[in-house]
């Protein structure tokens, strides 16, 4: 025996290790595309239109062809025969209503913001001189900019469509055969029962990834080769080709360092296409990088939604129904996901609990506004969110306390795996375990004793106590179902394995990270599987000529999928080495076993390592007849079921009533996502998704004046908490292995953002539901909350606030108030 | 064009430069000292955070010009003799950092924190850190970070 037999295995899966990405990004030996600089290369800078919705009537572009350096300046005319268009992967009904979208505006811009020009110069503050240059002439058109006024179609964003209504779609549980009638459960309920009516508001988000997207495109090689600061290189080499006509072949996409998404780099972009045509159609390398105002402007943004919800319940609490309505902004055009973001929300809303029957409908709507599309979660967080906060209302009206309305009504750990009222079929979970180590973790009936403190006194600062009890679908998606919702491409994911001649082992993903660390988490899964040492293991990505196929990192896809599809590769490699191991230490094939990185036969202390396996068949001086020289393998996994992630978050607000000033006190979160992989990894996942839910909860909003112009259009103006707003977070997890594949994952990142939201408003609302508020709309600014506290409704529209300096009586204060109702049957 | 001399990362260098070049157009575009980044064009984020003799600035915020004669250090100038600077071990050592974006900031701007206040306390640290911003740890581990520097620090002393 030798002492690397002797080593005890120890597993990789579970342990903290140190992220390997992390020496480069903390020393600044980074890849960021900006930092990109190829020889002879130019710089682009965009035009872009200042009206929501205008005609292009005529664009000088003299002055700025004569200034120094520029190469050239480009308009959506010039461009027209060669630049594409921009694509939707997921037109949501066949009948869908979609405006093309060319990625320079040709005749008409739908948005502020849209590029109408494109300047090319030696250096990018040139292009940025020269473009100020470009005389544009509009003539300006009307523009729809409320969400509910596009859907009277009274003013049309594309009046060629002759509808702003891009699709409904519609999921019935009686229909489906997945449950009862709804309309039945509600009229039951009217008579005896309990029926909430809400309104709730998603406001508009914007995902604010920290790097600015940049493209860079070279298309002299044989490749036409785009380094871009995107999710999705594999989607977007398809989408070149298949827009402009170049074999996919001749492209090459690479993602290099990407600095974080959130789904805001889950797109194709007019830029990215603006640059590809402006290089080629020049033959030189040229490189485009937004500045933030530009990125907040051009960027797709997230949520806008108006979310009507019917709950229907027993007196004593035992929901019967729920029907959702939503009215969902798409913006100007209709993104990749587009509008399919709402639509992965409509299996969501029945959550936890036990429905009998649902119905849940949303109409798609175009509006002159920045596109929207998926935002961290994507239509997950908005369903979490109206669910949530309902059944908080219903606990108050019952009475009880709103974990006891839920217990009520969740699936039971016993009831797995369960077939929702939408459909799907929940793996594993256990809601109790969850909730209960976070009640312990929170001391919950220790400040439920000081909240009735604080009201029995009239403390001016009250105390709300928040409940979320989320569920998500993750691990995006079975292909079968995508096709069946519609959706033009796959679900599955692409993993490969290679070992070099000196045992060193390249695993290669189609899976593209932007922050989430799959190169650490990948090597553990691969050492563990494989028996090699993590440092062994190199995992590539993000460049589609070393990693040919894959769909990319979005929607908690990766690690369920893409880490299942690393599994069976590994497995793959193993059954391929058997024979040669069998081979080489003269024994049949069927008493070799594979154990902690070495094959050995089975009763005897005779084996030798993979590595070393690796290294004989790289010279392949003595192989069984009729093998080939390689263990290395591939393999696509395409799952069969989403996991379904869930957890219990518990948050505690104080409220300042004179003011209206709120302030996180505490908050934890209890999170089943299965088996982890690498613990530091998920906490990090779940700290800044529970930042970025808080953040909608209490700061942040893209609002739009009354002409269209993005207001809050820079860091200055759009609320991005700092260190200082924020607090630090007690996390826990509970743990039922998904059964849905080999490694029991579930996926962790978007459950800190679907959760916190709903947590945070519900405290928000406890903490002055006694002053009479049921209600507070987000985001909760004092000025809301004390509005609401003064009786003011759920508080406004931010448009009057955010803007004093304007002119009152205009269209500004757009969105009405949420119409809040609420039924006890029979006393009606 | 204005000749300025300055030293960065302990490097002599002299460049003419446009007045309007800000010091951080300078560090990556002259110097292709492309560790520090842009996040924005308000001098919101902090993205671009250098020490200017000693003390942190928003490279964005500062004229190339204005620099001149000055000592620049980037993050690309931390370690020394192949060992890293404790603030950047303290990082990675508690995950402060995920895409990684902002790293570069947050730790040239924790270094001058630290420099000021060797113990904060964590809301010491929240308030020195509020001028640069993350998206993705939601500075839960930047805070650790932080701690765990000053610590070890502390304990080097």
């Amino acid at each position: 025996m030798t002492a690397v037999q002797d080593a005890p295995v120890q597993a990789e899966i579970g342990k903290d290790r140190r992220r390997k990405e992390d020496e480069r990004l903390i020393t600044g030996r980074t890849r960021w595309t900006d930092n990109i600089t190829l020889p002879g290369m130019l710089h682009l800078a965009m035009v872009r239109s200042p009206f929501a919705h205008a005609r292009i009537t005529s664009i000088d572009k003299s002055a700025a062809e004569q200034a120094p350096n520029v190469v050239g300046v480009f308009t959506g005319r010039d461009l027209e025969d060669s630049m594409g268009t921009l694509i939707t992967a997921w037109p949501v009904t066949t009948d869908q209503v979609t405006p093309n979208h060319p990625p320079v505006a040709v005749d008409r811009v739908a948005f502020a913001g849209e590029i109408v020009a494109v300047v090319a110069a030696r250096s990018a503050a040139e292009a940025r001189d020269a473009a100020e240059l470009v005389d544009v002439e509009y003539e300006e058109l009307p523009a729809v900019l409320d969400l509910k006024e596009a859907n009277t179609d009274s003013v049309l964003a594309h009046p060629d469509l002759g509808t702003n209504k891009s699709a409904l779609w519609v999921f019935d549980s009686a229909e489906a055969g997945t449950g009862g009638n709804v309309e039945d459960a509600i009229s039951q309920a009217r008579q005896d029962g309990i029926v909430i009516e809400r309104e709730y508001r998603q406001q508009r988000l914007i995902p604010c990834f920290m790097e600015p997207r940049s493209t860079v495109v070279d298309p002299t090689a044989e490749q036409l080769t785009v380094w871009t600061s995107s999710q999705i290189p594999h989607i977007t080499r398809f989408a070149l080709a298949a827009t402009m006509g170049i074999p996919e072949s001749k492209i090459r996409v690479i993602a290099p360092d990407v600095g974080g998404g959130f789904g805001g780099k889950l797109q194709i972009t007019p830029e990215e296409w603006a640059t590809v045509t402006v290089a080629r159609r020049l033959g030189k390398p040229a490189k485009y990088t937004e500045t933030r105002s530009e990125s907040l402007v051009s960027g797709h943004h997230g949520r806008d939604q108006w979310q009507k919800i019917t709950l229907s319940a027993t007196k004593d609490g035992t929901v019967t129904g729920l029907k959702v309505e939503l009215l969902a902004d798409l913006g100007a055009y209709a993104g990749i996901v587009g509008g399919g973001v709402p639509v992965l929300g409509a299996f969501m809303y029945n959550a936890i609990y036990k429905f009998p029957a649902y119905h849940w409908q949303v109409q798609n709507l175009y509006t002159n506004k920045t596109w929207v599309d998926a935002y961290r979660g994507a239509g997950r967080p908005e369903a979490t969110y109206a669910i949530e906060r309902v059944i908080d209302e219903l606990a108050a009206e019952v009475g009880v306390d709103p974990l006891e309305i839920r217990e009520k009504n969740w699936i039971k750990h016993e009831e797995f795996p369960f077939t929702t009222v939408a459909g799907l079929e929940y793996d594993s979970g256990n809601y109790e375990a969850a909730t209960a180590r976070a009640k312990e973790m929170f001391g919950y009936d220790e400040l439920r004793a000081e909240q009735r403190r604080r009201r029995e006194s009239g403390d001016r600062v009250q105390l709300g106590i928040g409940v979320s009890t989320y569920t998500e679908m993750c691990g995006l998606a079975p292909s079968r179902v995508l096709g069946q919702l519609n959706y033009a491409a796959g679900g599955w994911e692409h993993a490969s394995i290679r070992f070099s001649g000196t045992g060193k082992v390249e695993v290669v993903t189609g899976a593209s990270a932007h922050g989430q660390g799959h190169e650490t988490a990948f090597s553990q899964i691969v050492a563990d599987r494989l028996g090699v040492p993590f440092e062994d293991v190199e995992v590539l990505h993000g460049d589609t000529q070393i990693s040919t196929k894959g769909y990319d990192t979005y929607g908690s896809r990766s690690l369920v999928v893409g880490g299942e599809a690393l599994v069976r590769a590994a497995d793959k490699v193993i059954e391929k080495a058997k024979p040669i191991a069998a081979h080489l230490l003269e024994a049949s094939v069927d008493d070799i076993e594979f154990s902690g990185g070495r094959f050995s036969v089975r009763g005897t202390d005779q084996g030798m390592g993979i590595a070393e396996i690796a290294t004989a068949v790289f010279a392949a001086h003595n192989l069984p007849d009729g093998v080939e020289a390689s263990i290395d393998a591939d393999a696509t996994y395409d799952p069969v079921n989403f996991s379904y992630p869930h957890g219990t978050h518990l948050c505690a607000v104080e409220v300042d009533t004179e003011t209206g000033e709120t302030k996180l006190r505490k908050y934890v979160a209890c999170d089943d996502v299965g088996n982890i992989i690498n613990p530091l990894i998920v906490s990090g996942q779940v700290h800044g998704g529970l930042v970025q839910g808080i953040s909608q909860a209490l700061w942040e909003e893209a609002v739009y004046d009354e002409s269209g112009t993005l207001v809050s259009g820079s860091f200055v103006d759009y609320l991005l908490p700092t260190a200082a707003d924020t607090i630090s977070f007690e996390i826990d997890h509970t743990t039922s292995p998904s059964t849905t594949n080999s490694l029991g994952t579930k996926g962790v990142g978007e459950a800190g953002t679907i959760a916190s939201t709903p947590a945070v408003v519900n405290a928000i609302v406890d903490a002055v539901r006694h002053l009479g508020v049921n209600d507070i709309q987000m985001p909760c600014t004092p000025e809301r909350v004390w509005k609401a506290i003064q009786g003011g409704g759920s508080g406004g529209s931010t448009e009057g606030a955010a803007m004093p300096h304007f002119e009152s009586g205009g269209a500004a204060g757009n969105q009405e108030q949420p119409g809040t109702s609420s039924t006890e049957g029979g006393l009606a | 064009m204005t000749k300025i001399s300055l030293t960065v990362d302990g490097t002599q260098v002299s460049d003419d430069v446009e007045p309007r070049m800000l010091l951080v157009q300078y560090l990556r575009e002259k110097l292709g000292k492309t560790g520090t980044v842009v996040g924005c064009d308000t001098s919101n984020c902090g993205a671009c955070t250098v020490h200017l003799d000693g003390k942190s600035v928003k490279s964005c915020n500062v004229l190339a010009v204005q620099a001149d004669g000055a000592e620049v250090t980037t993050v690309e100038g931390l370690a020394t003799n192949g060992r890293l600077h404790p603030v950047q071990e303290a990082f990675r050592e508690c995950h402060g950092l995920q895409c990684g974006y902002c790293t570069p900031g947050m730790i040239m701007q924790t270094i001058d924190l630290l420099n000021e206040n060797p113990s904060p306390s964590e809301e010491e640290i929240r308030t020195g850190l509020e001028g640069n911003l993350c998206r993705c740890t939601g500075y839960h581990n930047i805070v650790r970070a932080v701690q765990h520097a000053a610590s070890t620090e502390a304990g080097a002393r």
